[in-house]
């Protein structure tokens, strides 16, 4: 069920009219139900999957949270007589359990994942066999990673293990936001997923707000400007040179447009029903550096990412142990960097494999990890610099450095569409190379796909985004769009909605697609 | 709860009335090009007193004309036609039409018995947007819709044409609430001459079989007229293209005699209408231009006339005005397109 197609809407409208019908104590039930049809809808093969990660993560964390439980008995229990060595020692062996429980539990879900994701990226690089057929379950990434939070945050201790399976099922499978993100926390999601929520027309209007602006973003902008780019790089012989950095900004404006379009239709639909899902998003293309823009971008896989992975790893006692060695060896300023090196690159390299099972998303990931980490090391140059010209005081540095790091993001997302790694950098020279600009703006651009009225609708599109996000970081632009008249909010939303059926690509002539991030 | 309701009422109103305009805006016209969408829907305005119905496709709309019949015989009769129109189109259109009035004869042009699938989109639409809606208008969209199409698309055109936005033009603004006639009862006046200088070959098929689909439509039709007590009369036109096998004839025959009807095989008795195919055709052969339609409307009423007893109504005031309205805007249409037709050559 496309979130794009009407039979997503008119299920979500059939879901929300039973959810305040039922009494409030069943409306996690009926959740639950709706994500149970909603995953069968995508095929039965996937709900296997889903439920194997359900149960092993359920099953494990709720061993780890006993295990933890028992050994708090214990300690009350025999307080008096226990001496801190005794309490040391059983607290370092259920620690252990725990950590086995953890670790069987992560394997089998990461292995999933990588036996479906990555089996036929290992076939096709390292043997001679011919690629397998899977078929990739519907929010395999986002689900497993949520799940897997879920455990790592019981291990630690930061949340309890929820005991029932089915209030647990929902956590995982909560439909509007399993396809797509965002990848949520027990701790947050959980309040607002099993309190008791009452009909509210407010309630109700801010979500359906939402998914209009989300909507918007997708089948008026993203849409578009996908059929320019499935030209562009269709022939990379022929499309190349200002049609590679035409191929670039569309690119750029469909991810953008297509990821956070998603996220808010997500973020709306789950508000309709009382429930407050994380940000995802916070205007990444105003970020000055690549590392601001990952804060800003994606932000739920990123902290994912820093909490589970990053942390983990930097602070592991082994790497203090080398961090240490190298101190000693090669001197502090190596040592006390390598660490934040390792853990760095360990993490970009498993986000970009986390975007595809390819080579070019790993070069993508490790791309971004040298950027930023070059970055960091030219830190001091640029405090030298600074404190001689005094530059960053210019207004326009701040503007310069928006652009640049926009340019950056822009380059390196070439490497998401291209095929392989060879075509994304040769298609990237030829932005510079080749001398077609004048023939591209006269006539090339016309013949995309793209006619004058869709290069308007995009570049008007682009722009109530633009202003939005310069509104959006004086004020909350939601609550103040509440403050004025019913009327005021009623005419821009409905300009929004006409927008979207008029304007939207959708029905026969165009490919309904779905969301990018569906297929992570 | 005043101020609610208002609220509510707007939400609800206002959005759907935005898009019942868009939806006027957007769809097709079909008036300066492509008359053939118009037709459908310009039979609900005529005068709905007809004693002959004419179902077919191109080969009905293009090669009769109901103002000659009018005119040589006092013949009331409406031709609902459409592009490519499926068997299954015209029982459907039949049965929309007998809602309206009950012809004294229908004639069925048996074309389409050789096609058993819908081939295109844009052919149903032409067929389909303009029936008012009914069952029959529902079961002839879920009977003629291709892979590609959808009900609600039906239900809320809007949602197929809306990307037609960046292609407006003056017309879907000019006729957006109310269109002229495109045809006369149906008849798409063609004048000009482009001679057929060769004579179609027979390409061998894999199949002559008229589908048991087809069959079982025409079986419908035919039931249907028994019903209303109406004479069923197929017709094959003198149109040379596409080629009508030997085979494909046989079979029609076959029904003919099996169900006691009328056949008429018009390639078989153009020398005996009259039709000059080097200067009564406009398109090579395919389709007759208005003098080849004139003589097959003569040719045909006298059939008809003969054979059903149908009445003369030229001295019925009832139907004077009404027909009276529609020589005049025949013979006006024809004169200017003529005109036309001579500037351009």
């Amino acid at each position: 069920m496309l979130f794009t197609s009407l039979k997503f809407v008119a299920f979500v409208i059939a879901v929300l009219f039973l959810y305040y019908a039922v009494p409030k104590k069943f409306q996690w039930v009926l959740l639950l139900c709706a994500n149970l049809f909603f995953y069968i809808q995508a095929g039965i093969y996937g709900l296997v999957f889903i439920l194997v990660t359900i149960a092993t993560t359920y099953i494990s964390a709720l061993s780890i949270c006993k295990e933890q439980e028992n050994i708090k008995r214990l300690f009350e229990k025999y307080k008096d007589i226990l001496t801190k060595e005794d309490k040391k020692m059983y607290k370092a062996k259920s620690k252990r359990t725990q950590k086995l429980y953890m670790i069987l539990c992560l394997i089998v879900n990461i292995g999933i994942l990588a036996v479906l994701k990555y089996t036929n990226f290992f076939i096709l690089n390292f043997t001679n066999m011919k690629p397998v057929n899977f078929i990739l379950p519907m929010g395999i990434s986002f689900y497993t990673f949520q799940s897997m939070g879920y455990l790592i945050d019981v291990y630690r201790g930061t949340v309890k293990a929820e005991r029932n399976p089915a209030r647990f099922a929902l956590f995982i499978s909560f439909f509007p936001q399993l396809v797509q993100g965002p990848i949520n926390r027990w701790k947050e999601l959980s309040s607002t997923l099993f309190s008791y929520h009452t009909f509210s027309w407010k309630v109700i209007q801010s979500g359906v707000e939402r998914v209009i602006w989300g909507y918007f973003k997708k089948l008026v902008i993203a849409d578009r400007a996908m059929i320019g780019l499935a030209v562009i790089t269709s022939d990379n012989v022929k499309y190349s040179g200002a049609y590679a950095l035409l191929g670039m900004l569309l690119y750029a404006v469909e991810l953008y447009a297509d990821f956070t379009g998603g996220i808010d239709v997500t973020i709306g639909i789950a508000e309709m029903f009382g429930i407050k899902l994380a940000e995802n998003f916070k205007r990444p293309f105003f970020s000055k550096s690549i590392a601001e823009y990952w804060r800003r971008w994606h932000i739920t896989l990123c902290a994912w990412f820093k909490d589970y992975l990053f942390y983990p790893i930097s602070m592991s006692k082994w790497m203090n142990k080398l961090s240490k060695a190298v101190k000693k060896k090669c001197g502090n300023a190596i040592g006390s960097r390598l660490p934040v090196y390792i853990s760095s690159i360990v993490v970009w390299f498993v986000t970009g494999l986390w975007h595809g099972a390819s080579w070019n998303f790993i070069v993508w990931g490790l791309l971004n990890c040298a950027v930023m980490l070059i970055s960091q090391e030219l830190e001091p140059v640029y405090e030298k610099v600074e404190n001689r010209l005094h530059y960053r005081r210019f207004r326009y540095y701040k503007v310069f450095e928006i652009l640049r790091t926009t340019f950056i993001v822009c380059s390196l997302q070439m490497l998401d569409y291209y095929y392989n790694i060879s075509d994304a950098f040769r298609m990237y020279i030829s932005i510079f190379t080749t001398a077609n600009y004048g023939y591209v703006l006269k006539t090339g651009m016309w013949n995309i796909g793209l006619k004058v009225q869709d290069y308007a609708v995009l570049i008007l599109g682009v722009l109530i985004i633009f202003i939005v996000s310069m509104l959006q970081r004086k004020r909350q632009i939601r609550k103040s769009l509440d403050s004025r008249p019913f009327f005021v909010r009623f005419i821009i939303f409905l300009l929004l909605f006409l927008a979207i059926a008029s304007f939207g690509i959708y029905g026969i002539g165009y490919e309904s697609s779905q969301f990018i991030y569906n297929q992570f | 709860m005043k101020k609610k309701i208002i609220r509510i009422l707007a939400i609800v109103l206002i959005p759907t009335a935005c898009l019942y305009f868009l939806q006027l805006l957007f769809m097709p016209k079909y008036v300066s090009d492509i008359n053939e969408g118009s037709m459908i829907e310009e039979y609900y305005k005529s005068s709905k007193n007809h004693e002959v119905l004419i179902l077919g496709d191109c080969e009905v709309y293009e090669n009769i004309s109901p103002v000659t019949m009018w005119e040589e015989y006092g013949i009331t009769s409406y031709i609902r036609g459409s592009s490519e129109q499926l068997i299954w189109q015209s029982y459907y259109l039949l049965e929309d039409t007998l809602k309206y009035e009950t012809p004294k004869v229908v004639v069925l042009n048996v074309l389409a018995m050789q096609q058993s699938e819908a081939k295109s989109e844009a052919y149903n639409r032409m067929t389909l947007d303009g029936m008012r809606w009914s069952f029959s208008k529902l079961n002839s969209i879920k009977e003629s819709m291709t892979e590609e199409e959808s009900i609600i698309s039906y239900v809320f055109p809007f949602l197929r044409y809306h990307s037609r936005w960046s292609e407006l033009t003056s017309d879907d603004i000019k006729y957006m609430f109310n269109k002229p006639n495109v045809t006369t009862n149906g008849y798409l006046m063609q004048v000009g001459v482009r001679p057929m200088t060769v004579a179609p070959q027979e390409v061998p098929l894999k199949n002559y079989q008229f589908s048991e689909r087809n069959y079982n439509y025409l079986d419908k039709i035919r039931q249907l007229c028994e019903e209303k007590g109406i004479k069923l009369v197929l017709m094959k036109a003198p149109s040379m293209y596409p080629y009508w096998y030997e085979r494909w004839d046989t079979q029609i025959k076959e029904y003919e005699d099996k169900y006691n009807l009328l056949y008429l095989n018009m390639i078989e008795q153009s020398e005996k209408i009259g039709i000059d195919y080097t200067t009564d055709t406009f398109d090579y052969g395919q389709h007759l231009n208005v003098d080849g339609a004139e003589k097959l409307s003569k040719y045909l009423g006298k059939i008809l006339k003969d054979k059903y007893d149908l009445a003369d109504y030229r001295n019925n005031q009832e139907y004077q005005k009404t027909w009276d309205t529609l020589t005049e805007q025949y013979h006006r249409e024809k004169e200017n397109k003529l005109k036309e037709w001579e500037n351009i050559q």
